[in-house]
């Protein structure tokens, strides 16, 4: 039996739900308007202020006049002149309302061929190990690559939305640079009243901006090997806020899996925090050390998927088997335009808690400054 | 001549990432010039592509986009734009203008499409480049300690003057909306504000006025460097934080 599939591309609906999984595997159901009152004054919200790129580009094989969907899937760096060279998955005919896993195949590609992409012309650098996966140099200047981009592009989409995404639907309301390939769909939840509501209760906010990548290709082989390296920047203040959430004994909670992939990333590179660049090319599962994060809150990820697997890294099997079940009995939606969980990070998941706690908390588990 | 801005706030704008629409003609191109002098990242909208091209080439660096801030069609794309130009966004100047009916009419025999037609240039379009660029201006503002929107306003906006009905109103519409955001978003260290920038010898007001004696108007370019003054010191208020970060 399958999770219920959010169809309609509301980011905010009415009855959306949460599902709160705390440190000891207790479930608690929750309108999701009420997520503010389970952050706690000293902590920290971190989101992922990427706004989503219209990264799928149609088009013409121009050596075999075929038709083409180009699915910008990677770049190797966030800087803005850098953006000749992408990596990208590449179907044939169809649009999204076929399913990936049914969609026709490219016409066969080769390094060197054009694609004429609406104002945009490709060239493929090379194959990257799979007869769709290419390496796509664009020509032009930077400028007239994004204009290009942004004239021509549409948001990739997949089938359980029937209707044609606009960009307003896949930015979060605090997007900012246009790096991400998917929205980073845990922020969805984010608007302007959350954020006043978060600042009134002292509950920190800060971001991060991480190229999240395509979720799915449709196919199997490309689909074991997501998520694909994502370039990351991780901003000073934030890298500060970090620090001042971990000193007084704050949670630091990450708003989707793509934050916990940064934040852990540049955490593996030593502690404390720097700030600047860099490219998270790990993947965060059972056997993760959290170095950083307390709790996550996320969409509702099937098991089997990438997102789900990075969810092993807050919580054990067995909690999450239960939040599992919980979810499916009680009619909460997946993808993302779904419903969502708060998941604590398991009391023995957090080996650096007896050092990290200093604040002593009141019986409504406030900190209360020591 | 020499240009108060240029003395007083050398170094306040060097960096400092500006988009303005409007940036082809009058007081946009003027605040164009001025910005880039000063060593800003600018991005600037119009719609005519080829006057774009010519002014972006006239000021390397600049960066032109093509796009129509009254349609709402356009808005994301402009905004994915100039964040991906810029890097980011310290302040947002909207500019771009429509008079309304030309001639100039009164109220009652303005027709509803104009009124429209106002509404969505002077109201609309900057409501929403605004809330498309917010999460960009408040990151600014995390990172360095404040972002600007300046609203480009008239006195028209706060004076009843008979036949400006169209652009009366939707300036005094803005004024007020600059007003309230600015008080919604002061948590956030966004400021928004309006700026009058006095009648000045413009194409809008060649428009308005086609037998106004040039003589007796400001110069654009007198304008701008007082707008440029008002945008070093609101985002000159805070300190810069130097970047000293590490790369992968």
């Amino acid at each position: 039996m399958n999770m219920n599939v959010a169809h309609h591309p509301t980011q905010r609906p009415r009855d959306a739900k949460l599902l709160v999984v705390d440190a000891d595997g207790l479930l608690q159901y929750a309108p999701r308007r009420e997520l503010a009152s389970f952050l706690r004054r000293g902590d920290l919200l971190v989101a992922n202020d990427a706004a989503t790129l219209p990264a799928s580009l149609t088009g013409i094989h121009l050596k075999s006049g075929a038709p083409i969907e180009v699915r910008l899937a990677g770049r190797r760096s966030l800087a803005v002149d850098d953006l000749h060279e992408f990596s990208a998955v590449v179907f044939g005919a169809g649009d999204h309302r076929k399913r990936t896993e049914d969609r026709a195949a490219p016409p066969p590609l080769h390094e060197g061929d054009t694609l004429a992409l609406g104002p945009l012309k490709a060239r493929v650098l090379a194959l990257l190990a799979h007869p769709r996966l290419v390496a796509l140099a664009f020509d032009g200047t930077p400028d007239a690559i994004w204009a290009g981009i942004a004239q021509h592009g549409k948001p990739v989409q997949y089938a359980h939305v029937a209707e044609p995404l606009a960009l307003w639907d896949v930015w979060t309301r605090v997007a900012a640079q246009p790096v991400a390939f998917e929205p980073p769909s845990a922020g969805f939840v984010l608007d302007w009243a959350l954020l006043h509501a978060l600042n009134a209760r002292g509950v920190g906010f800060a971001t991060l901006t991480h190229a999240a990548g395509l979720s799915s290709t449709g196919d199997p082989a490309l689909d074991a090997r997501l998520p694909f390296d994502e370039p990351y920047h991780l901003p000073r203040s934030t890298v500060a806020a970090i620090g001042a959430t971990r000193q007084r004994g704050g949670r630091v909670v990450a708003l989707g899996t793509t934050v916990t992939r940064a934040l852990e990333h540049a955490a593996s590179r030593g502690l404390p925090l720097r700030a600047g660049h860099g490219v998270a090319d790990q993947r965060l599962g059972a056997a993760s050390t959290l170095r950083i994060l307390d709790a996550i809150v996320s969409g509702t990820h099937e098991p089997g998927t990438s997102h789900h697997e990075l969810l092993r890294a807050f919580a054990s099997d067995a909690v999450l088997a239960r939040a599992d079940a919980a979810l499916l009995a009680n009619g909460y939606r997946t993808h993302e335009f779904g419903d969502s969980v708060l998941i604590e990070r398991a009391a023995r998941k957090s080996p650096m808690q007896t050092t990290r706690r200093r604040g002593r908390r009141d019986r409504h588990g406030n900190l209360i400054e020591a | 001549m020499t240009t108060p801005a240029s003395i007083s706030f050398p170094s306040r704008l060097s960096g400092r990432r500006i988009a303005i629409t409007g940036g082809t003609s009058g007081l946009g191109l003027a605040l164009v010039r001025a910005l880039h002098a000063q060593g800003a990242r600018v991005a600037f909208v119009a719609r005519d592509a080829e006057r774009l091209r010519r002014i972006a080439t006239d000021l390397p660096g600049t960066h032109g986009i093509a796009g129509d801030i009254a349609r709402k069609d356009d808005t994301h794309r402009i905004a994915l734009q100039i964040n991906a130009a810029l890097g980011g966004l310290d302040a947002l100047v909207n500019n771009a203008s429509s008079l309304g009916p030309v001639p100039l009419a009164l109220l009652a025999d303005t027709e509803c499409e104009d009124l429209d037609a106002a509404l969505a240039a002077n109201l609309v379009g900057p409501f929403r480049l605004t809330k498309a660029l917010l999460g960009s201006l408040a990151a600014s503002a995390r990172e360095r300690g404040s972002a600007l929107v300046v609203n480009i306003s008239s006195d028209a906006a706060v004076t009843p003057y008979a036949g400006w009905g169209a652009y009366g109103a939707s300036k005094a519409a803005l004024r007020h909306l600059s007003a309230i955001w600015n008080e919604e978003l002061a948590e956030h260290r966004v400021r928004v504000v309006s700026f009058d920038p006095g009648d000045m010898d413009t194409p809008l007001h060649a428009l308005a006025v086609p037998d106004a004696d040039p003589a007796t108007l400001k110069r654009p370019a007198d304008a701008a460097h007082e707008l440029l003054a008002l945008i070093a010191g609101e985002l000159g208020a805070h300190t810069t934080i130097t970047t000293n970060e590490t790369q992968a």
